[in-house]
């Protein structure tokens, strides 16, 4: 067990870069996940800590020991792969016992540990299986056991749901989070599906071509933001590009003058664009309003609203109003007013 | 796949057909090694076990079975380790111009066994003479040159199955604490079986059935038996061969269908 230190870690291939100066610290028995679209580097970073690749630059640490130039099977990381990665010829309970037998673990406490491992992961009664008489729920479950039966300092997940169905995805995600909570585990998790990262992680880094643009907390990169990429990727935003104008006014590029913060507006004076999320903004039927309705799309427990203003089109996000509610009524054309508060609209640097 | 009926019906037939088309000569000899009279007509004028009998007492057809299978095997034996270690290898990518070493290997299979055994045969006449030893007409000599097909099938079909195998098992038993050769012997080498399984099969039967490459190699006394066919053929023609035919075509069947029970040929082939 120990926490888990990237300094400056860089990958470049040739010309191109793909891992840009990484610096991270996954403290003992956190769960980070690394997020970002496909070819943003995190899968290479997952891929460098456990050892398959070797980095360019920089330094990885495992529990204060610096083991860049260690082999993979040196590192004491259990990784859980994006195929599973099972050995097709041997049974489940062979494939769990294989890290201990690397580790030199006598038979008997191997065929224990092996079977409290399937325990925790409810497969006990399938030791003697192989693992294509598996479903893939099933072989998942295996995977993890098989990376959890050595006690690895660090646990490394690679998109480990992307192969379920999206029922089981939660099950799973849910079973991961609350075994990695149980056994303190210090996790590193890949991923490219935000709701995952969200709901299992206890800090997420946020990656864009090679480079961290943000790490912090669900709840912070969803709320405040500090770049235009993380906030058009956690959740959904209307980004608007702009400058500011007189205090408290963003006047954007389609000439329609936004509402913002003053305080914030004094801290970012440089900003050329206001993040706004849908669900923080107001909508009234108003006959004298600014806005014209464009589209309205009814998602069960939501509707959403497309709202043109001044050339620039918002997206609007509410919980669908009751029946009696006017609101109900909107259709394509109607005039509306739109409202937010001050310190719902986040000003951003221009995109890099 | 769905397909309306008539189409169906027409894909059917045609698969039917191709399979008749393939599987006639080979019942037509089985059935011929039972026909009574010497030259062949329908009817038969009777049914008899004797061409069996014949091909029994005749030494040239025990001899050269028995010899086809020692040079089947040696070159089996030979052909099956080194073709995986090269196909491997070229896998693998440690290894500079391997998509050159890749064709070389595989370019037996390109050069007419004729040609290739006649070249074979002039190269040992002067190797012959430079080393001072017998090569050709030696057991040695046809097993080498028999090397020549065992090296490329064997080449062809494992790294076909290394092409299909998850790298990310090596990844995992790495990660796992397995050193590199652990990883080769307890995962990679494994999940290679079944192709290295096809590979001694399909080398054994192109051995085994060799003529072209082994005409000129074979010496009096030891002829493989493709070629004791051959030349029994050039004197007579009665069902004796299509006795010997059917014992070769059992063989060959029987080691198919044991090799389908370790490994799915349709999987590999």
């Amino acid at each position: 067990m120990g926490n888990l230190v990237l300094e400056a870690l860089c990958k470049r291939y040739g010309s191109s870069t793909a891992v840009e100066r990484v610096d991270l610290e996954v403290k003992q028995g956190e769960m980070v996940a690394l997020l970002g679209p496909s070819g943003c580097g995190k899968t290479t970073t997952l891929r460098m800590v456990a050892g398959f690749i070797p980095p360019s630059e920089g330094r990885i640490l495992i529990g204060g020991q610096d083991v860049t130039r260690r082999p993979a099977h040196a590192r004491d990381t259990g990784m859980v792969f994006q195929s599973y990665a099972l050995f097709p010829h041997m049974t489940v309970g062979q494939n769990v016992a294989f890290g201990l037998e690397m580790r030199k673990v006598g038979r008997a406490e191997r065929d224990g540990r092996v079977m409290e491992a399937l325990r925790l992961v409810r497969l006990d009664h399938l030791a003697d299986r192989l693992p294509r008489q598996l479903s893939g729920g099933q072989q998942q479950r295996v995977a993890l056991a098989r990376a959890l039966v050595v006690n690895p300092a660090v646990f490394l997940l690679d998109e480990p749901l992307s192969n379920l169905d999206a029922k089981l995805r939660g099950e799973v995600r849910m079973e991961i989070r609350a075994l990695q909570q149980r056994l303190g585990l210090t996790t590193l998790i890949v991923t490219h599906d935000q709701e995952e990262a969200l709901t299992m992680a206890d800090r997420l880094v946020v990656m864009e071509r090679g480079r961290v643009r943000q790490v912090g907390t669900a709840e912070e990169l969803y709320e405040n933001p500090t770049d235009p990429f993380v906030a058009g990727f956690v959740g959904r935003c209307n980004l608007i590009e702009g400058r500011l104008e007189a205090p408290g006014g963003f006047r954007a590029a389609s000439g329609a003058l936004l509402h913002c913060d003053v305080e914030a507006a004094e801290a970012r004076p440089d900003a050329a664009l206001l993040a706004l999320r849908p669900e923080r903004i107001g909508l009234q039927p108003d006959a004298e309003g600014g806005g014209r309705v464009a589209a309205v799309t009814y998602l069960g427990a939501q509707t959403e609203y497309l709202v043109e203003q001044d050339g620039t089109s918002l997206l609007i996000i509410r919980p669908t109003p009751t029946l009696a509610d006017p609101l109900r009524r909107l259709a394509v054309g109607d005039a509306v007013t739109l409202s937010w508060e001050a310190a719902a609209a986040r000003l951003l640097p221009a995109a890099t | 796949m769905s397909m309306p009926a008539p189409s169906r019906l027409l894909f059917h037939a045609v698969v039917a057909a191709a399979f008749a088309l393939m599987l006639a000569p080979v019942v037509m000899v089985m059935v011929i090694s039972v026909f009574r009279q010497e030259i062949v007509s329908f009817p038969p004028p009777g049914l008899t076990l004797d061409w069996y009998v014949n091909a029994w007492d005749r030494q040239e057809f025990a001899r050269g079975f028995v010899s086809s299978l020692q040079v089947a095997l040696m070159a089996t034996l030979i052909g099956v380790p080194t073709g995986t270690a090269a196909a491997y290898a070229i896998a693998r990518g440690w290894l500079p111009g391997k998509g050159a070493v890749n064709t070389l290997l595989l370019s037996p299979l390109a050069v007419p066994g004729v040609v290739a055994g006649t070249a074979l045969y002039m190269f040992y006449l002067r190797a012959e003479f430079w080393i001072d030893a017998d090569i050709t007409a030696t057991l040695h000599g046809l097993v080498a040159a028999h090397v020549l097909l065992t090296i490329p099938w064997t080449v062809r079909l494992v790294s076909a199955s290394l092409a299909q195998l998850d790298r990310s098992a090596e990844e995992a038993a790495a990660n796992l604490g397995a050193r590199p050769f652990t990883v080769f012997r307890r995962v990679t080498l494994p999940m290679m079986r079944p192709g290295i399984v096809a590979a001694c099969l399909f080398s054994f039967i192109q051995s085994f059935e060799n003529l072209e490459l082994s005409l000129l190699l074979v010496g009096p006394g030891r002829t493989t038996l493709p070629v004791a066919m051959l030349s029994y053929l050039e004197f007579r023609i009665d069902p004796t061969l299509a006795a010997v035919a059917t014992v070769q075509i059992l063989l060959v069947g029987g080691l198919m269908l044991l090799t389908d029970r370790f490994v799915k040929l349709s999987r590999v082939v």
